[in-house]
């Protein structure tokens, strides 16, 4: 056990992760098609192709479909289900619930709480600290957490290269019979304004430099360090690791500085491949993880959110894992499932930039 | 129920009438067939129309078109049965004379379709279909005969240059009708480069959009020739119908309202196919054409197209259809085409068809389709 | 779409709820009161397993009004597994690719293009079937 254990967040009873689901769309937009358009040098493009979301396609009808796979690989009686949080960016409306419509296309209303949380990319983690808060304390069996982005960036701006679309959903319920085990988490936060949209803008403004050393290593590393130190752990301790992934080199930087290497992240490092999918990006990385870690891996979590902030986990994973993998499409199904388009314009299209009216 | 005779006709041109609305058209045509009737007096007016709320923001057209066509406080009530509207308004008159309710009764069908855009237009037709089921789907009318179309093809092994004999021998006939809309002929090779609508129907595959009005006055049988020298028997007037929606049929390809329909029909004037001499059917699309050539019993099932490839459909064929252009040629102002169908059916039988004469014809059939084939409404004239 | 209609459609839409006679086992989808084979007023809910396979399509290149995302998109009549057909839009499919017999899944997606107006429309449609870990290791 650790020495002063008093930052971290633990529950009363214990909680898990008793099943997960996952949703990438089916279409990628080439990055050079992108770089084309606006006479970017090749080599500071820092991935191939992200994945956009198809036009009928967004943050809800996503969220429903990871939380269908979450639901089909355990049967959970929906009435058991008492919360619905649903953490984004990229709200299809400003005012009025997505949760609900999830809550709804699965069944779970109405004896149910449900909300949409914000916190730019961390708002995935905080909808699982709400769901791990509500099991913990015996308020609910189960309660179901989601993290989905459909990413907006400025036409032209460098975040353009990596803005993805994509998620994941978990229900977290008793630990006993979890497919992984929360030992504890820990969150980090500051008022930092590295990143951030105005309300009646399209776009988001960003710090560009600053929102590296001072944003995400300096809320990632403290959460990381902090938990570890608390818990009397070290990075040699877990089989995997899980980061916010809002570019390769990053996350790269980040797991060297904590003492993690290349073979821990692997799993679950999807940038290079779909991009960042904000909100979406830590919790599909972690349901990556899960989809090929055995009984007994320990893995540490640590998202980040821009505003600022970090939450970070510690789980490990049971023999149940076994049981809920199977009947429904992996990460690796939804990452294979893809579909190029290099055509900027209908790019944008797909994006929302451009419409008829 | 006692016999019922058509003692007038009239009709408008089917056009794009930018400088007439929908009034306008229906009290030409309503004016015409009175005039041609040579009657003084009218006991009730039925208005067919579909959708003159969507496309022209007016309800309440009976009295609107009783207002303005000088019959003001005279009975006036509007019929809807979607495309089949045109039909259904003859019926209603029929029933209204048969019964014994009236003497002499107009019914006029009207459509003005174009003051709207065409997406205007396509959501309007989609009210005929399921709008919880189909139109809010984003399933246009057009999109549910093109799965139709697909479906019958596969099964019977048909491609869809096989359709084109319906259109070529549509617009044959239309060149010899002045108040048809396209009097230019279309080849097999027009056919199959036109641009598709939903795949594989073209836009030639589809009747237009279009303004028209056409009207008839009817009369008991025994008093008809007090009017004209030349009255037209109503043998058989019957209405069937079927799902609103495509998906709930067993057999998606067999149209039961048009089946049911004719079928009464036969039954009521005691007749068979083999007695009609023509058949003005409902081409609103090509595939509607083979199949209801197939529901009437003209065909076998799965051989419409077949009937039509063999050179049936034409006018020195076995079953003349659509002699004056049919909705293809002639237009489809979708709630006056069944009006139009019996004008024309009727110009037939009085012998003032023209050019487009044909010999020796005394029975006729005139089927008028709503929706996908929901409602039908079919009826035998003969003189 | 009127708030109100929405709001009665969100079962079938959302879940793709039908119904059961119980008299003659005939199903129903969208649910009825009376069955459309037998008559009966006996009608039960039941859920509809989304799995089925293509038995007509056509690609689309005029839409309705509110629909032009779908222009050339696929609609499709749909066999369900339940053995009753349903009428929908194809999604995440290349539309020169779709065929016949083609096997495909219900999936929740915008339905309505324009969402400035009225509520977002969410509802059923159907993509070709996703494969799984456990199908790819059977086959």
């Amino acid at each position: 056990m650790g020495r002063a254990s008093g930052r971290l967040l633990r529950t009363t009873q214990p909680v898990g992760i008793s099943s997960y689901g996952a949703y990438i769309p089916l279409w990628r937009i080439r990055t050079d098609a992108i770089a084309a358009c606006w006479g970017t040098e090749r080599r500071r493009v820092p991935i191939r192709a992200k994945a956009v979301p198809g036009p009928d396609e967004d943050t809800t009808t996503m969220s429903i479909e990871a939380a269908r796979n979450a639901l089909r690989r355990v049967s959970v009686p929906p009435a058991e289900i008492r919360a619905v949080w649903v953490g984004t960016e990229s709200k299809p409306y400003a005012v009025k619930p997505s949760s609900t419509v999830v809550a709804e296309a699965l069944g779970l209303t109405p004896y149910v709480s449900a909300a949409d949380m914000e916190f730019a990319c961390k708002a995935g983690s905080e909808a699982m600290q709400a769901a791990i808060a509500y099991v913990g304390s015996g308020m609910a069996r189960y309660a179901l957490a989601i993290g989905m982005d459909t990413a907006q960036s400025r036409p032209g701006d460098s975040l353009e290269y990596t803005a993805g679309t994509g998620g994941a959903a978990f229900l977290f319920g008793s630990a006993a019979d979890s497919a992984a085990q929360v030992e504890a988490s820990l969150s980090f936060v500051t008022d930092t304004p590295d990143f951030f949209r105005h309300a009646h803008q399209h776009y988001p403004q960003h710090g560009q430099r600053f929102t590296g050393e001072m944003a995400y290593f300096y809320h990632s590393l403290n959460a990381t360090r902090t938990l570890l130190a608390e818990l009397g752990r070290t990075p040699a301790d877990y089989r995997w690791a899980v980061f916010h992934q809002p570019n390769p080199k990053f996350v790269q930087r980040l797991a060297k500085q904590l003492g993690f290497t290349q073979d821990q992240i692997q799993p679950g490092f999807l940038v290079p491949l779909i991009g960042n999918t904000y909100a979406g990006s830590s919790l599909l990385g972690l349901a990556a993880v899960l989809d090929v870690a055995e009984p007994g891996d320990r893995i540490l979590f640590t998202s980040y959110g821009s505003g600022a902030g970090s939450d970070a986990l510690s789980l490990v994973v049971t023999a149940r894992i076994l049981d809920c993998r199977d009947g429904v499409p992996r990460v690796r199904d939804y990452i294979e499932r893809k579909q190029e388009i290099s055509d900027y314009g209908l790019y944008l299209r797909l994006m929302r930039k451009i419409h008829r009216e | 129920m006692r016999s019922v005779s058509i003692i007038g006709i009239g009709q408008t041109p089917v056009a794009e009438h930018w400088n007439r609305s929908l009034r306008d058209l229906a009290v030409e045509a309503t004016l015409a067939a009175i005039r041609d009737a040579g009657v003084e007096r009218i006991d009730a007016l039925f208005v067919g129309n579909m959708a003159s709320g969507l496309l022209c923001q007016q309800e309440n057209i009976a009295a609107l078109i009783a207002d303005y066509a000088g019959l003001r406080g005279i009975e006036a009530i509007k019929v809807e049965a979607a495309c089949a509207s045109g039909g259904a308004v003859v019926r209603a008159a029929h029933l209204a004379v048969a019964s014994g309710a009236h003497e002499v009764v107009v019914a006029v069908g009207v459509e003005k379709m174009t003051d709207v855009g065409i997406d205007g237009v396509t959501s309007a037709l989609a009210t005929a279909a399921d709008a919880d089921y189909e139109a809010a789907q984003g399933v246009t009318f057009t999109a549910l005969n093109a799965l139709l179309m697909r479906l019958y093809m596969e099964r019977h092994g048909y491609r869809r240059a096989d359709f084109a004999p319906f259109v070529v021998a549509a617009h044959e006939n239309a060149r010899a009708n002045p108040n048809a809309m396209f009097r230019e002929p279309v080849t097999v090779e027009d056919f199959l480069e036109s641009p598709l609508v939903a795949e594989p129907i073209s836009i030639l595959d589809s009747a237009p959009i279009c303004d028209g009005a056409a009207a008839v006055v009817l009369c008991p049988t025994e008093r008809a020739r007090e009017f004209t020298q030349r009255p037209v028997r109503i043998l058989a007037s019957a209405t069937a119908t079927d799902t609103i929606a495509l998906a709930p049929r067993k057999d998606p390809l067999w149209f039961d309202a048009a089946y049911a329909s004719a079928h009464r029909a036969y039954q009521q004037a005691n007749l068979s196919p083999a007695d009609v001499d023509f058949f003005e059917l409902h081409d609103a699309f090509t595939i509607v054409s083979a199949l209801s050539l197939e529901a009437a019993c003209f065909a076998e099932r799965g051989q419409g197209v077949r009937f039509a490839l063999d050179c049936n459909i034409h006018r020195g064929g076995k079953l003349p259809v659509c002699t004056q252009g049919g909705l293809k040629a002639r237009g489809h102002p979708v709630g006056a085409s069944g009006t139009y169908q019996i004008v024309e059916a009727a110009q037939q039988l009085r012998g003032e068809a023209g050019e487009n004469q044909l010999r020796d014809c005394h029975v006729a059939m005139a089927q008028s389709i709503g929706g996908m084939a929901s409602v039908a409404v079919t009826h035998i004239l003969g003189v | 779409m009127e708030l109100p209609r929405y709001h009665r459609l969100r079962p079938t839409f959302y879940r793709l709820e039908a119904s059961r006679c119980t008299a003659c086992g005939q199903i129903h989808f969208p649910p009825r009161d009376l069955c459309l084979t037998c008559g009966s007023a006996a009608n039960q809910p039941l859920q509809l397993s989304g799995r089925g396979r293509i038995v007509s399509f056509t690609r689309l290149w005029q839409p309705a009004r509110g629909f032009h995302d779908l222009a050339g998109g696929v609609t499709a009549l749909v066999e369900l597994q339940e053995g009753i057909n349903v009428t929908a839009q194809l999604t995440d499919v290349n539309p020169e690719r779709v065929a016949v017999g083609q096997e495909v899944e219900m999936v929740v997606r915008r339905l309505l293009s324009d969402a400035e107006r009225g509520p977002i429309v969410y509802g059923y449609k159907f993509r070709p079937v996703l494969k799984t870990h456990q199908a790819v290791e059977a086959s």
